[in-house]
């Protein structure tokens, strides 16, 4: 028993507890399970930071022999190495934050032991998922979390909006696990194992070497880690399978910021950091990533300049981060990825629970074109919103400012054309960041109240349990940046890591991330502040601008309001298509063929004989005389032709 | 010239073939259809009786009296059934009872 | 002999003949009728083949009783015969092809039929020589001895047929008087009588 058994099992127990016997024991006792559980959970995450990092501690821990099946066989093992470590840290204590926040949030509903419950179980999944010690493991967390972002997005499950918005998450994620799935099972086939271990030191042998599908050669890794990466791609919102982060909005803010701002989507991130031994020797697949990173980055941004919803501008602001990161690991600059998760999971969780504080006090508002005026009356909210949005711009000695500006000096420094692209659009959708947090900041605090005097009568500050872990992400906001930048994106990074991340010698983005030209690195605050000014003067100043400039732009701005019309494509190219087949699996495989000769066919045969049968039941005597006289006929006949020879 | 028992069978069969032809063509008259019936069971005895004179067998006879006494029998629970059935529906058109019919 | 083979064919034909008439007839009446010329002319070839008290029987029986009830109801009914033989010819294709089949398979079976040579020592009840006992005597020898049983049952069947005939026609009418006459013998005087008090002059 470690404290890493503590950590990842805890959150089960209070899930199990608070979700199998929340009714009997009340919603305060589910309450309090869930949250001292993983509260307990998020301390010994920092303890066990400290023992990795600081003392060097990388264990492996044994829970049991999983699957032992011929050839092939899994144990489930805690990986507890610094990638893991620092993983812990972000997803213990967003999610006992959230857990707290949540106390206050949910207050008013019905169901909250559920909720809880779905929270704890989400946490324990998330731990599954980064302390896997091999695939199988790490695919088992992989489901977990979806299933439990599944259950929380339709938490209220009466909305069909909710439940339409969930089954929009899992099928979109299916998309990506699918390609996750082949991947592992490419892995297999190539090394024989599952296991980390093996996988990652049978990596260089494997580099260049090529297999036989439908004919053609295939590099091994290249098609590995792509599927691999499309899994990532799913669960990381990245462009092309990003259309359910919005729609995940549906479910409550908490779980927004815990699942689909700080942790969840952040997987992806973290598996690819964690097969860094794989995509160092897959320079395709890194490019690939680059390129799918930096599109995203850019796209999320642009969507997020028109959307009106508070928390889906904080939604697409989350995708753009994610391209961030993923354009950094595309470049090899894995610690600063990591890095910027860190970074992020704290201020984006901030946004978000600052979001729902905001909506709590507008009375459940989250359109942002009937808020305005509110600073007065949230102080609170807003002085953290404010830090947030700071952080998330990357404006010197915020967090995001550290992990910001090495990814695009990473992206610049990487030297390669994908690099160059990735850094143009980083700087790109900088910009843009900028401009729509402060559009954000702009129209729900000042200006004129448009909530009707109804509304902004009510407009209170949120209670000091949603507070609290407001403050504690905004610490985390100011000082995780400073406090970590020298140790996980230093010059001395290889130290904080160890080998948890491995990158090839001639991949030297880490090393000239350093040297890159003054602009490069003063870039992203420059226009970090042009993007504020740009929103200062369209809000505050010369509040017609945005309507005018939209007039001007109609097609643009559709465009952009409509998410590139993704929904739109994906909905002829797949949507419709499936049902359509799915229509005629229902009405002609299954309803047809299958019930029509199967159940329903062998019942209506019976029918039809019955009728027929019935027809000679006719009822009338002569009838009966008939058949009689027939059947005399028909036997006398039956005695000559047979039984006369 | 002699008058064996081949002359008595054909008439016999004569007569159980009118007797099935007349229950075909009277179908609705179910009279009629109660004397084609006593035809056909007088083609039996006939029958019976020629055996049982060819076969010198008085078995044959008294098989044929039983015979009358079932078809005396019989005519008059059917006539009776008939008489009940004209008196409830005014009719003895055996075309409209299909009761029978679950 | 020439005489038995006039006479067979001279029965023969008019039952054959009689018995159409029966099933073509258009009226039922007729048709009865017919029926009782068959039964005559069937008595006929009864006698002919030495069977005396069956062809007696047949008459009085038949003729007697069973035709003469057709006849009654469908005298008593009171139906449109004419209705009733529409559609007569739809079925004759059917019927006659049934018939004829059958007529057919029969006359084959007289074509090729033969009396198994053992037949005769296995008869049961060897027919007594005419000369010595008559046809009725030994009828009545066998029929009292052997086959009481049966010939009771048989009694049994006509005494049912009887009573299901009576119950099935018997119809209670209201309102017709009838003499009861347990009722007149339980009659006392208290049911009958009383004697009332007459005040003068105020009636009852």
């Amino acid at each position: 028993m470690t404290i890493y058994h503590l950590i990842v099992f805890l959150p089960l127990l209070a899930a199990i507890v608070a979700g199998f016997f929340g009714r009997r024991i009340g919603d305060a006792a589910s309450m309090a399970a869930t949250c001292i559980a993983v509260g307990i959970g998020a301390i010994l995450s920092w303890v066990a930071l400290y023992q990795v990092v600081g003392q060097g501690n990388v264990v492996t821990v044994k829970v049991l022999d999983w699957i032992d099946s011929g050839s092939f066989s899994v144990d489930w093992a805690l990986k507890i190495d610094q990638l893991t470590a620092v993983m812990l840290v972000v997803v213990n204590t967003v999610s006992a934050l959230v857990h707290i926040y949540s106390v206050g949030y949910m207050s008013h509903d019905p169901s909250r032991p559920r909720f809880f419950a779905y929270l704890s179980l989400f946490t324990f999944a998330m731990l599954m998922l980064v302390t896997a010690d091999n695939f199988v493991q790490l695919y088992m967390g992989w489901e977990g979390v979806g299933l439990a972002s599944y259950l929380l997005i339709g938490f209220w499950f009466h909305k069909p909006s909710a439940n339409a918005a969930a089954i929009k998450a899992f099928v979109v994620n299916r998309v990506g696990d699918f390609g996750f799935a082949l991947g592992i099972m490419t892995l297999f086939f190539a090394t024989g194992s599952v296991s980390f271990e093996t996988v990652f030191a049978a990596a260089p042998d494997l580099a260049g070497k090529t297999f036989n599908f439908l004919g053609g050669e295939w590099d091994i890794l290249t098609v590995a880690t792509f599927l691999l990466f499309l899994g990532a791609m799913g669960k990381s919102a990245q462009l092309g399978l990003h259309t359910w982060l919005p729609d995940a909005m549906e479910g409550p803010t908490p779980v927004s910021a815990l699942i689909h701002a700080a942790t969840m989507v952040t997987a992806g991130v973290f598996m690819v950091a964690r097969c860094s031994p794989l995509f160092e020797y897959a320079p395709d697949t890194l490019a690939f990533v680059t390129v799918i990173g930096a599109s995203t980055a850019f796209f999320a941004a642009t969507v997020g300049l028109a959307q009106n919803d508070i928390k889906r501008v904080i939604a697409y602001s989350t995708c753009s981060q994610l391209g961030y990161m993923f354009f950094a690991l595309g470049v090899s600059a894995y610690p600063a990825a990591i890095f910027h998760l860190f970074t992020h999971a704290f201020f984006k969780a901030l946004l978000f629970l600052g979001a729902g504080s905001v909506i709590h006090a507008v009375d459940g508002e989250q359109d942002m074109r009937k808020m305005g005026g509110l600073w007065k009356h949230i102080k609170i909210t807003y002085a953290m919103m404010w830090i947030g949005s700071l952080a998330l711009a990357g404006l010197p000695f915020f967090a995001g400012y550290y992990s910001k500006d090495m990814i695009l000096e990473a992206a610049f420094a990487a030297g390669s054309g994908v690099g160059q692209y990735a850094f143009v659009l980083g700087m790109a959708a900088a910009i843009l960041t900028a401009f729509y947090s402060w559009r954000l900041l702009f129209m729900t605090f000042h200006g004129e109240p448009r909530a009707d005097h109804h509304v902004m009568e009510h407009v209170h500050e949120s209670p000091w349990v949603m507070l609290v872990p407001l403050f504690v992400l905004a610490a985390g906001a100011l000082f995780a940046g400073v406090a970590f930048a020298p140790g996980m994106i230093g010059h001395h990074w290889q130290e904080f890591w160890g080998n948890s991340i491995v990158i090839l010698p001639d991949h030297k983005a880490m090393e000239a991330a350093h040297d890159v030209p003054l602009w490069v690195k003063l870039g992203p605050i420059v226009v970090g502040l042009v993007g504020i000014f740009v929103a200062w003067i369209a809000y505050i100043r010369d509040t017609g601008l945005p309507a005018r400039a939209v007039k001007q732009h109609q097609v643009l701005y559709q465009f952009l309001l409509n998410k590139w019309y993704f929904d739109e494509i994906y909905d002829f190219l797949f949507v419709r298509p499936a049902m359509w087949l799915g229509r005629l699996f229902w009405k002609g495989g299954d309803g047809k063929i299958i019930d029509g000769l199967g159940p329903d066919g062998f019942a209506a045969t019976v029918v039809r004989l019955a009728k027929r049968a019935s027809i000679l039941q006719s009822g009338y005597v002569y009838h009966y005389a008939f058949a009689m006289l027939v059947g005399v006929a028909a036997l006398v006949t039956y005695f000559f032709t047979v039984m006369g020879h | 010239m002699t008058i064996g028992l081949g002359h008595y069978l054909t008439v016999a069969a004569i007569l159980f073939t009118l007797g099935i032809i007349g229950i075909f063509l009277n179908r609705k008259n179910v009279i009629v259809i109660l004397m084609s019936i006593e035809l056909m069971l007088l083609a039996v005895n006939i029958n019976l009786v020629a055996f049982s004179t060819h076969l010198q067998d008085l078995v044959g006879q008294v098989f044929a009296l039983f015979v009358l006494t079932v078809a005396a029998g019989e005519a008059a629970i059917g006539l009776a059934i008939l008489v009940v059935y004209f008196r409830n529906r005014g009719t003895i058109a055996v075309e409209d009872i299909n009761l029978m019919k679950g | 002999m020439i005489i038995q083979a006039l006479a067979f064919y001279l029965f023969a034909a008019i039952t054959v003949a009689s018995a159409f008439m029966v099933i073509a007839s258009r009226n039922p009446v007729h048709s009865v009728l017919f029926l009782i010329l068959a039964f005559f002319n069937a008595a006929g070839l009864f006698v002919l083949m030495g069977a005396e008290f069956l062809a007696m029987i047949l008459v009085i029986v038949y003729v007697g009783a069973v035709a003469v009830l057709f006849l009654f109801v469908v005298m008593m009914l009171d139906i449109n015969f004419v209705e009733l033989r529409q559609g007569f010819l739809q079925y004759l294709p059917i019927g006659g092809l049934v018939g004829a089949i059958l007529l057919i398979e029969l006359a084959l079976v007289l074509g090729s039929w033969a009396v198994a040579p053992a037949a005769q020592q296995v008869a049961m009840d060897p027919i007594p020589p005419i000369e010595d006992v008559t046809n009725t005597h030994a009828l009545g020898a066998v029929l009292y001895t052997k086959y009481i049983y049966l010939f009771q049952g048989a009694g049994l069947i006509l005494l049912v047929a009887m009573i299901g005939a009576i119950v099935l026609t018997l119809r209670s009418r209201p309102g017709v008087r009838r003499q009861n006459i347990a009722e007149q013998v339980s009659r006392r005087r208290e049911d009958a009588v009383a004697i009332k008090k007459v005040e003068p002059g105020q009636g009852i």
